[in-house]
């Protein structure tokens, strides 16, 4: 820190990325709140552990390599270049600067606002999966797409050097495609190699509904990822940085926002927009479902997925506008996708995170074509086939392929899916039945008390 | 073993504080392993008691009358 003006802006920054760590936290407590609820009875605690287990796993793997790749992978496959090991190497876990360090007050700010990503990545996973994945099959899927696969995206698309921005122009300011085309997609390979909950389809394929145990749970788990989604926002901003800083083609002294690609934005935009894609997804998905509480609270989410790529830089009518039709294609496309490929998702995160992902970022193509993706010479203009590359890269490519090939090896060494029998009685029937034999005998205690 | 042995320094001179520096690399070895045991552990544990659970409900008859 040199003089007053870089401390405050040190400071400013390190506690802003802080701030955003505990409001991200929320969301996943909301994850963990609307999955217990749309799981039958029988399954509660194994669904919330599996959920609540995701912290620690890809916290400890996030920092073991999770942060390194993304310094170390902007290139891509020798795309743009080889191994970044230069900036690989201050973000190694053996760094000096991942550790205490009164020389860099960022570093762990910013690896735990990333950190919070990888949890949403694989949280967004694993309500799709619940009442039938085992608890390990399912933590090391988190670990691939938690500390791996969403890392290696980020690096490419979400990096001010990232070869999807350098060579393809894409733009993804708050994460349409780099957490949830990923995740949507890595739960749909997962999903297609698991198969459905028993019972969920008739003997003709029709599918049957298996609702939440708790649908007023599930609204609420939803409503507070809402509030969790504020520190997302936030999160993938940088909040002040001088035209000096950047070194880029901005010119003047005008201080700034910028997107994690350094193009300047305000957080005033940003909130503006987040609101309205949020009612415009809302709005939709009550007509569209007709008044259906779960897919309401999910379509406010679908609709602000949906914007995110472009709510830098859109106008707030605009916001509401793809946010809304964002989430009627999601809405559509789920019940299509349940119908004709017979996939049980159980919470709909494919289509509410994965299908919106993928058309927000489409949708920005067009809506933004011809603006520059970065303040640097040389990088691709916004444009509609570099979205929609970048859109068949997230779902596909780094979602959907790793999910499909990580759950057939798990289904393959046979740990991937729990025992028929268990499936049936509910993961927790034995803890069920060890606590009413304990309620018992209390109870037989009590009687003995009173005679 | 402490790395800081006074706070009468100028703090812009000051890099890393935690104790034990230069033993990073044995302590990231040390927590891959364990993690890396975890998962092991943690699936064959898993596996044993869904055997043990399995083994209780020998017939059809058996998850029907639990089911009720």
């Amino acid at each position: 820190m040199g003089n007053n003006l870089d401390a405050l802006t040190t400071v400013f920054t390190e506690f802003y990325y802080w701030v955003s760590i505990p409001l991200m936290f929320l969301i996943h407590v909301g994850f963990c709140m609307y999955e217990v609820g749309a799981s039958r009875r029988k399954n509660h605690m194994h669904t919330l552990m599996k959920n609540t287990m995701i912290i620690p796993l890809v916290t400890t793997t996030f920092f073991l390599f999770g942060w390194w790749i993304y310094w170390a992978f902007p290139n891509g496959p020798f795309i743009n270049g080889g191994l970044d090991l230069a900036s690989g190497e201050a973000n190694l876990p053996w760094s000096p600067t991942m550790g205490t360090n009164l020389e860099d007050r960022i570093t762990g700010v910013f690896w735990a606002a990333f950190l919070l990503f990888s949890w949403t990545a694989a949280s967004i996973v694993s309500g799709s999966v619940i009442e039938r994945i085992t608890s390990g099959a399912f933590w090391i899927l988190a670990v691939v797409i938690g500390s791996m696969a969403w890392i290696i995206d980020a690096s490419w698309g979400w990096h001010y050097a990232g070869w999807m921005v350098v060579k393809l122009g894409y733009h993804d300011a708050y994460a349409s495609g780099v957490i949830h085309a990923i995740a949507g997609g890595f739960a749909l390979g997962v999903l297609a190699v698991l198969g459905p909950r028993l019972g969920k389809f008739r003997a003709d394929g029709t599918p049957r509904n298996i609702d939440p145990h708790n649908p007023w749970m599930v609204c609420v788990g939803l409503f507070i990822i809402y509030a969790g989604f504020w520190g997302f926002y936030m999160a993938c901003n940088v909040p002040l940085i001088s035209p000096e800083g950047i070194g880029g083609q901005i010119t003047g002294e005008t201080w700034t926002a910028t997107t994690i690609y350094l193009t300047p934005t305000t957080l005033g935009a940003i909130t503006v927009n987040f609101l309205l894609s949020l009612s415009g997804g809302m709005m939709a998905a009550y007509l569209v479902s007709g008044g259906n509480a779960f897919w309401t609270y999910s379509g406010g989410l679908a609709g602000i997925i949906t914007a995110s790529a472009g709510n830098d830089l859109y106008h707030p009518m605009q916001a509401f506008l793809i946010g809304g039709a964002g989430t009627v294609c999601a809405y559509k496309l789920h019940f299509f996708v349940e119908r004709k490929f017979k996939i049980d998702d159980a919470v709909g995160a494919v289509a509410v995170h994965g299908y919106a992902g993928f058309i927000g970022l489409v949708i920005c193509g067009f809506v933004l074509w011809g603006y520059p993706s970065s303040p640097y010479e040389g990088y691709a203009a916004i444009n509609p086939l570099g979205q929609l590359a970048g859109a068949v890269i997230m779902f596909f490519g780094l979602g959907f392929l790793p999910g499909f090939i990580v759950a057939g090896l798990l289904k393959g060494m046979g740990i991937l899916r729990i025992p028929r029998e268990i499936e049936l009685l509910g993961l927790d029937f034995s803890e069920a039945e060890e606590a009413e034999a304990a309620a018992e005998d209390v109870r037989a205690a009590t009687r003995d008390l009173m005679k | 073993m402490a790395d800081i042995d006074t706070w009468a320094v100028d703090l812009a001179e000051v890099g890393a504080v935690y104790p034990f520096q230069g033993s990073e690399v044995i302590m990231v070895v040390i927590v891959m392993v364990l993690w890396v045991v975890w998962h092991v552990a943690q699936i064959s544990s898993e596996q044993r008691k869904e055997r043990e659970e399995v083994a209780r409900f020998n017939s059809r008859d058996d998850i029907k009358d639990k089911l009720e």
